[in-house]
């Protein structure tokens, strides 16, 4: 018996929508039952996971709060993947945009030097800086691969852990707080270099409007422009694209740079965001994460804001099953590949007619 | 003006709805933060045993929940999610969540929190660690009797003061019996990853090492010394059946009594932020029974501990040499104080290693 899968010439739009609603819930279905098995209320932990954060003010904040850096590197990565370019190291340019802007916020740590000049542009400055160093660090693997034919899955992969330690021996040593016994951080940002927080409570940070607006402006881009078009057309018809005389080495600059500075901008969020200092790490993998925020977005800008949001539930609701149930905390892990798992399954029988030949194969 | 105002009756309300919870619930809850798994069998596996010592002993009064594996980075929301759901005492467990835990007390000034390993402290945030260091000094004696190389193998995680502090009474209680022992170090930036603290092993065990020490909190090096042939210590726990064979003792953190007397002081109304650091004196620092030994070094250990226990032996006592020749300055008289300790940011001498700045 061999499985065929045969691309679709037509594919429904009832097809196409519905197709995530029931990656979700087969991946509910199958998370019910693992929680079952385990011996506890499966309504239960639906509630507890899926309902009860969406009921709080705080919890809500912190949804967005969350979503905020998935929804910014996703959106970046959307464009490459579009363009069929597989950039895996937006981990590390989110570092490098947290490093780089971070590092002015510490260099202008210093209250005499901020009332000779001023200190309001130091937070837009950052963020530009935030942006800018996730694009150059994107660029390498995307030069490496338009000079020399690298692969940049591997090549944008391994930048990852070069990025990391490079925080790392920072935090340790020029960046590292001098009062503070060694330990490695840097100094506690000042107010004037952290983002504005929205609301009571010190969470909703001003990235949060600004992942929105770079969701917006994403989806536009790749649905209204020119250079929309190329990317879906790269992606798509690679051939179609070249005769119509795209640049195939300049589109690869391009979405790594738009990649990598969103990241960028998504790590120095962050930084100046939530945390307020440089750490050995500043990420818990958002990097990562965001991958399967952009699948589950289908790639599309809107799709991924809602995406981002879906999985920032699952985290936050993975905590709240930790305390209310005492679920195990490896659960929310699995659940999120059982999600993706899912999301991909339905995203090949949208496209594919699945068909199984009988019989030997010719 | 009329924000205040605003401000303090929302405030009001949420003191007086907290309150009525508490009286509905009437058990304390009691909140723990991991950074590891609590299978990690060495440094969250401790801490949920101190948990799970205070669960036994104020069961009838108390209720505990923990949370593991938050990341440092990402602990704001985790932390603020056991205050919000009435935990009254949170323990939050790895240094990363000093500013998390100081920003979310802020928020909650009627919870109590307790900061492991930090040294930023507020009203209603106590700081808390143990002198592990006393039982380096014990386990370098051992390895400095045992070894037949005279090479060491020392697997660490990140050079903080803490870390280094353990290497430095490692290296003292080797060479107060054995002068011409060397240590080597492998940093492995990592605090529990199985995968690159074996790495790390076999690396020094290939380079001569025929005894492993180790500042990391799997067992794996462990193991990888037993696979060997070889000798090791265990961390943070007694994980002697990982490697029967190999482990000589270990270091054990006991946070129970601690756990149970800052839970009690709370049931009392008599908790006050303060800063903790104990050692084998106040039962925090423990050893492993010692084995795969002979009977005399065993002895040497024994004693060892026995005089630590007792503040007749400081690990840190002067004089000390720093790694270039100089004499380290001698704040306290006859030892190093607490605060040098806790901000140790060089080797002495002897150390084949450069400490990674």
């Amino acid at each position: 018996m061999r499985i065929d899968l045969e691309p679709r010439a037509t594919r429904p739009l009832a097809l196409e929508i519905g197709a995530p609603i029931l990656a979700l819930a087969g991946a509910i279905l199958i998370g019910g039952l693992v929680v079952f098995l385990l011996g506890k209320s499966p309504a239960l932990a639906f509630e507890v996971y899926f309902i009860n954060p969406l009921l709080e003010g705080w919890s809500l904040q912190e949804l967005a709060v969350k979503a905020c850096p998935l929804v910014m590197i996703a959106v970046g990565l959307s464009f490459c993947y579009r363009a069929n370019l597989w950039n895996i190291g937006a981990e590390g340019q989110f570092i490098m945009g947290g490093l780089l802007g971070g590092w002015l916020a510490i260099a202008t740590h210093d209250e005499a030097f901020q009332e000779l000049i001023g200190g309001w542009w130091i937070l837009p400055t950052m963020l530009v800086l935030g942006a800018v160093g996730g694009a150059i660090y994107a660029l390498v693997p995307a030069l490496l691969r338009v000079w020399l034919g690298a692969s940049e899955i591997l090549t944008s992969l391994m930048l990852v852990y070069v990025a990391e330690l490079g925080l790392d021996w920072l935090v340790r040593g020029p960046l590292k707080d001098p009062n503070g016994f060694n330990f490695p951080q840097s100094v506690v940002f000042d107010d004037i270099a952290r983002l504005p927080f929205l609301a009571e409570g010190e969470r909703l940070h001003a990235g949060v409007p600004l992942a929105l607006l770079v969701a917006l402006l994403g989806a536009f881009v790749l649905a209204r422009t020119i250079f929309g078009f190329e990317v879906r057309l790269a992606g798509e018809a690679p051939r179609a694209a070249r005769f119509a005389g795209f640049d195939d080495s300049r589109l690869t600059l391009t979405v790594f740079a738009i990649s990598g500075a969103l990241a960028g901008l998504a790590g120095i969020c962050e930084v100046a965001g939530q945390i307020g200092q440089l750490t050995p790490k500043i990420s818990p993998g958002y990097g990562f994460t965001a991958i399967i925020v952009a699948f589950l977005g289908r790639l599309s800008p809107i799709g991924i804001l809602v995406a981002a949001l879906v999985l920032a539930l699952t985290y936050i609701g993975g905590e709240a099953a930790q305390v209310e149930l005492s679920l195990n905390n490896d659960m929310t892990r699995a659940f999120q590949g059982v999600l993706l798992m899912c999301v991909l399954i339905a995203d090949t029988a949208t496209r594919y007619r699945i068909r199984l030949t009988f019989g030997a194969a010719r | 003006m009329k924000k205040n105002a605003f401000k303090m009756a929302l405030i009001s309300a949420v003191a007086i709805a907290a309150a009525s919870t508490a009286f509905a619930a009437e058990k304390l809850k009691v909140g723990f933060v991991y950074v590891g798994p609590v299978g990690d069998f060495g440094y969250s596996y401790q801490h949920d045993q101190g948990r799970l010592a205070l669960q036994k002993a104020l069961g009838d009064k108390v209720e505990t929940t923990f949370l593991e594996n938050v990341p440092e980075t990402d602990s704001d929301r985790p932390i603020e999610q056991l205050a919000r759901s009435g935990h009254k005492l949170i323990f939050t467990t790895s240094f990363g969540y000093m500013e998390p835990t100081l920003r979310v007390a802020k928020k909650f000034p009627g919870v109590k929190f307790e900061h492991a390993t930090g040294y930023k402290r507020a009203e209603n945030v106590a700081t808390y660690t143990a002198k592990f260091h006393e039982g380096r000094y014990v386990i370098g004696q051992i390895a400095g009797k045992m070894t037949k190389t005279n090479t060491i193998g020392y697997v660490a995680s990140f050079p903080i003061p803490e870390v280094v502090a353990g290497i430095n009474a490692f290296m003292l209680g080797a060479q107060s019996v054995n002068p011409s022992v060397k240590v080597k170090i492998v940093w492995a930036n990592t605090w529990f990853d199985p995968g690159k603290e074996a790495d790390a092993a076999k690396a020094l065990l290939a380079q001569g090492a025929d005894i492993i020490s180790q500042h990391t909190d799997s067992a794996a090096p462990l193991q990888e010394a037993e696979k060997a042939g070889k000798l090791g210590f265990g961390q943070a726990s007694d994980q002697f059946r990982f490697a029967p064979k190999a482990q000589m003792t270990a270091i054990v953190d006991d946070w129970s009594s601690y756990y149970i007397e800052r839970t009690k002081a709370v049931l009392n109304g008599a908790w006050k932020s303060k800063d903790t650091f104990g050692g084998m004196d106040a039962d925090m620092v423990h050893m492993a029974p010692f084995t795969n030994m002979p009977d005399d070094v065993k002895k040497m250990a024994e004693e060892t501990f026995a005089a630590i226990k007792a503040k007749k032996l400081n690990p840190f006592k002067c004089p000390i040499v720093d790694q270039d020749g100089k004499a380290v300055e001698c704040k306290d008289g006859k030892a190093l104080t607490d605060k040098q300790i806790t901000s140790m940011n060089w080797y002495v001498k002897g150390i084949d290693d450069k400490l990674p700045k």
